[in-house]
């Protein structure tokens, strides 16, 4: 029984040492075959065949390697195409001087009168994008406008590679022309790695039975990872970086894509996509550190339960449930993702595509706006926002299980909580005005709305608050600012939520009379950084916005003065009284 | 404006100066030798056990003080001069005072062993006291405690998490058995001994032996059993830390001694908190309480008769909890270690031999008059109410269920507890 414990480390390096290494462990040749069938567009794929000729049939030693060349093909095939179709000065100029007077939108065809492809192209969009000039006194400098935009938008679009694509084909062609030992035997180094890494865990987790239960807090703040020493910082480090190639970078990381491709397989009948691969991982931690989180807390019922209750719907509805509708040809849809949480739920993509899903697909839409305004505030009103924050939401999940060791690093100062209410509110405002935005562009399909453009909008909240904030930031800081740092100061459901627990709920915490000591355990393992503390020496009840229900104070409590309780309002916002001692009435 | 000056930062001390802070302007001064702000005793095992840091056992940010105007001084009063209000400070001189209040605690009792200035040989109250712990049980294997009572076994609970082997010499037959009547302690006894602490019962201590060095090497019981270890731990109580107020005109005798409104012998001079000793009784409490719950109360008593509302210290029916590894205890009204003659008594406890809850009531009038409970959380404010209206003991065996106060989910042994009662009353009364 001894030896399980450092086993289990081992094991553990073990898995994530080769799961680092497999990330560099691969050749990468592209063929002809890998972009026709990547690229449907027979000419794109010909012109940049032609760019990258320099990587088909020879070995990229590196992904690094590859990448930079296939971005430099790439950006190749843009630049030949913006020579070939883009408008010359002097085509502009001539342009300019046809139209002194009024714009005639019919003097594009006298400029580019010749009949060839090229022409044909400026003629076309000229109209296309410059159309509105028709009859209107011109500038030069509006005409440049109009062949700016042709360039930005029509070309790379028509006979390019638009960012979007760019994006898309560096992680797909890297994903097919990759030749490595994960690719051969994905199944055998799942194993190694994500495998041997459960298995250790495990063996590392498991020997805690043997300890009494009850609160195991000891050397919390000794440890080199749970207290922002060089182990903590280490993988934070890792996990900030992890978090930057996932969301800005796929393209480094297809071998371990390629892993998790029989599991997809399996599950959906589709290849793996780096958010399968992100899933899986994410379901993995969930559950295994949920065990972790169960063992901890085994002398009490409501973090078993709690701790199951997020494990069972990162598992089953994040993870399992999406994957099925897929394989069953339906829309992929997290049943218990809600707005603004989930903020692209309003886009027209997602929209359409639930539309086009007839029945199902419409009630999915339902569900996902009754979600909103239904159960959000009728459940926080009976429950609070627990409800949702630390026994439902994946975020919320992954703090309790993987994130539960770092808890105690969370900012308990009143300024803190100044900081966070500034940031956590600007964020749902954000939130509410880029969706509106894009509903108003789904509605009138326009995309300008007042002075901001919805479209850019939604690609900075996207950026910024979605992969930045969320990802980024929400996992990579947890050994370095607790594990709630996005549901406390970025989520915006977690701000509607807390909206409606802090005015309409019966939820709150209370304490017991005057049995508080004033020791601080409360408010050092708070996550959300409520100094509890304050509240529990004055004999106040805890009616705090930001309170996520974990329960963990009430649990590291010595003295048993903390409770989440549900009653009936009044008295909800009780006076500070501590009970036990005649003849005081207490100033305010 | 007057200044108040406030000797001591702990509880007791700090409740008087916030209290009085928000009722008056006056000039406040606390004054402490110990740390430069207060920090929660009781949590002192949590900071060597890794649970927390000294800056996670402020109650109060930093900034708070300037705010509310109370200054802190960082320094040891050696001497108090009531006739002419002056303070003798060991390194910032003399301070003037016009109301005094004395909150200087408590110290750890030694009680004349052979050995016991040796190094490695301490007790456990203040700050430096946590420090000296600290460096005492530096990479060593084997550590004695002397004293069953709280510190002693927050002591062996700290030492353990280092991995440090604990014989713990208890001199009583079981666990705290001056305190909780049979049952409880023996329930406690096994906890102890379940968490690998080799405890003696029974058992004291005689002798501290040391080495070449002036270090503990081992100790001699007064059954002649020789221990080795390198740190012993005297936990056997605390007494009034009262010696500075020597010649002062300020009337002591175990504590300061003070009346009803905490006024010592001597105008504008307060006393509160563990140094006290009270000169007149109050039913079921102990002339000196060192307990952070009272030191807490006079500080708000204190508070309010200064600031010209004259209070007596009248606390209500007496509580107090604690914890034992695991076991959590609380307690509300009395229960003495022996029923009294006019008492009668009901004990449950769980098949696990963790929980268990002890009632007890006056045979005659069935009036409710006190209950421990250990495993199970109830409420403070039932039994309050319930004490001071002086509920019968059906009442409150009946409305045991509300006084729960377990988190949602967990296992309610209510049902259980008042059928054995009925049961077992039923059984008396015929």
């Amino acid at each position: 029984m001894k030896y399980l414990k450092p086993l289990g480390l081992a094991l553990f390096i073990t898995g994530f040492a080769i799961f680092n290494i497999s990330f560099f462990w691969s050749s990468y040749q592209l063929t002809p075959e890998i972009v026709k069938g990547k690229i449907s567009d027979e000419r794109k794929a010909t012109t940049l065949l032609q760019e990258a000729r320099d990587l088909i049939g020879t070995d990229a030693s590196s992904n690094f390697k590859f990448v930079a060349a296939l971005s430099a093909a790439l950006d190749k095939v843009n630049e030949n195409q913006l020579s070939v179709f883009g408008f010359t000065n002097q085509e502009l100029d001539q342009l300019a001087a046809y139209n002194k007077e009024k714009f005639s939108i019919a003097s594009v065809d006298s400029v580019f009168k010749s009949e060839n492809e090229q022409n044909a192209f400026k003629r076309k969009s000229f109209k296309d994008y410059g159309g509105w000039l028709d009859g209107q006194a011109t500038s030069r400098e509006q005409i440049q406008n109009v062949a700016d935009n042709i360039k930005k938008y029509g070309i790379v679009n028509q006979f390019g590679f638009d960012r979007y694509a760019v994006k898309d084909l560096k992680y797909s062609l890297t994903k097919a022309s990759a030749t490595s030992p994960v690719k051969s035997n994905p199944a055998l180094f799942l194993f190694l790695t994500i495998g041997l890494c459960i298995i250790g865990s495990l063996l590392y987790i498991l020997p805690k039975l043997q300890l009494p239960a009850g609160i195991k807090n000891n050397g919390v703040f000794f440890n080199a990872m749970k207290n922002v020493q060089w182990l903590g910082i280490l993988t934070g480090s890792w996990l900030i970086l992890f978090y930057v190639l996932l969301y800005f970078y796929p393209e480094y990381m297809t071998n371990w894509v390629i892993m998790v491709d029989p599991v997809s397989k399996l599950l959906s009948g589709n290849e793996a996509g780096r958010f399968f691969l992100y899933g899986f991982i994410y379901t993995l931690c969930i559950l295994v550190m949920g065990v972790r989180m169960i063992i901890n807390y085994r002398h009490s019922k409501y973090q078993i339960l709690r701790t199951c209750s997020v494990m069972f719907f990162q598992t089953a509805f994040a993870f399992l449930i999406p994957e099925i509708m897929i394989r069953l040809n339906q829309p992929y849809f997290d049943f218990k993702n809600i707005w603004p949480l989930d903020y692209s739920f309003f886009f027209n993509n997602r929209i359409d595509t639930l539309l086009a899903n007839g029945g199902l697909g419409v009630f999915m839409l339902v569900w996902g706006i009754a979600l909103i305004i239904i159960a959000v505030p009728v459940l926080v009103y009976f429950f609070g926002k627990r409800w949702y924050c630390s026994w439902v939401c994946g975020c919320g999940g992954l703090a309790e299980t993987l994130g539960d060791p770092y808890r105690q690093l969370s900012n308990k100062k009143l300024s803190a909580w100044k900081i966070e209410r500034w940031m956590i509110h600007s964020v749902l405002v954000f939130a509410v005005v880029m969706t509106a935005g894009v509903l108003y562009t789904y509605f009138t399909n326009s995309s300008w709305v007042f002075f901001f453009d919805s479209y850019k909008l939604r690609e900075v909240y996207g950026a910024f608050i979605g992969a930045g904030f969320a990802g980024v930031v929400g996992t990579g800081f947890y050994p370095l600012m607790g594990n709630r740092t996005w549901c406390r100061f970025g989520c915006p459901l977690a701000a509607y939520l807390g909206i409606i627990q802090r005015f309409k709920s019966r939820f709150r915490i209370t304490t017991n009379g005057g049995q508080c000591i004033s020791c601080g355990n409360c408010s050092t393992y708070c996550e959300m950084g409520i100094d509890v503390r304050w509240y529990a020496q004055r004999g106040q009840n805890i009616v705090r916005s930001s309170c996520v229900g974990c329960g963990v104070c009430s649990s590291v409590c010595p003295r048993g003065v903390l409770n989440l309780e549900v009653k009936e309002e009044d008295g909800r916002f009780g006076k500070a009284i501590l009970i036990g001692n005649n003849g005081i009435r207490l100033a305010d | 404006m007057k200044h108040i000056v406030i000797i001591g930062n702990g509880i007791s001390g700090i409740t008087a100066a916030r209290n009085i802070r928000k009722r008056s302007n006056d000039n406040i001064t606390v004054i402490s030798g110990e740390t430069e702000h207060f920090f929660s005793r009781t949590a002192l095992m949590y900071i060597y056990m890794g649970h927390m840091k000294y800056e996670n056992t402020k109650p109060y940010e930093d900034w708070f003080w300037k705010k509310n105007k109370i200054e802190l001084v960082k320094d040891v009063v050696e001497k108090v001069n009531t006739e002419s209000k002056q303070l003798v400070l060991r390194d910032k001189g003399n301070l003037h005072y016009d109301v005094l209040v004395i909150a200087s605690g408590s110290k750890s009792n030694k009680f004349g062993w052979p050995g016991q200035d040796l190094k490695g040989v301490q007790g456990l109250y203040s700050f430096q006291d946590l420090q000296l712990m600290e460096e005492n049980s530096k990479n060593i294997k084997q550590a004695v405690i002397v004293g069953g009572g709280l510190i002693g076994i927050e002591m062996a609970e700290m030492l353990l998490t280092r991995k440090i082997q604990v014989t713990f010499l208890v001199r009583e037959n079981e666990f705290w058995s001056n305190v909780l009547p049979l049952q409880e302690a023996n329930l406690i006894t096994r906890h102890v001994r379940s968490h690998h602490v080799d405890l003696k019962l029974n058992t004291e201590l005689k002798e501290i032996q040391g080495d070449a060095n002036g270090k503990v090497k081992s100790i001699v019981t007064n059954k002649g059993e020789v221990i080795d270890c390198q740190f012993v731990g005297l936990t056997v109580g605390v007494s009034p830390n009262i010696e500075f107020l020597k010649n002062s005109g300020i009337e002591t005798k175990r504590g300061v001694l003070v009346n009803k409104f905490l006024e010592t012998n001597v105008k504008d001079v307060y006393a509160l908190g563990d140094c006290v000793e009270r000169k007149y009784e109050l039913p079921g409490r102990r002339t000196v309480e060192q307990v952070w719950y009272t030191g807490r109360m006079m500080g708000e008593v204190v508070a309010q008769t200064i600031c010209g509302q004259k209070t007596k210290y009248e606390p209500g029916p007496w509580f107090n909890s604690a914890k034992f590894f695991d076991i959590e205890y609380q307690t509300y009204g009395n229960v003495w270690s022996e029923l009294k003659p006019n008492e009668t008594e009901f004990y449950w406890e769980h098949e696990s031999g963790t929980k268990c809850v002890h009632v007890i009531w006056d045979k005659i009038t069935n009036q409710f008059l006190g209950l421990n409970t250990f495993g199970i959380r109830m409420r403070h404010e039932c039994f309050d109410k319930w004490l001071r209206e002086k509920k019968s003991i059906d009442f409150v065996m009946e409305h045991l269920a509300e006084a729960n106060f377990d988190p949602e989910f967990f296992e309610t042994h209510e049902g259980e507890i008042i059928r054995k009662f009925k049961k077992a009353t039923s059984i008396i009364s015929q």
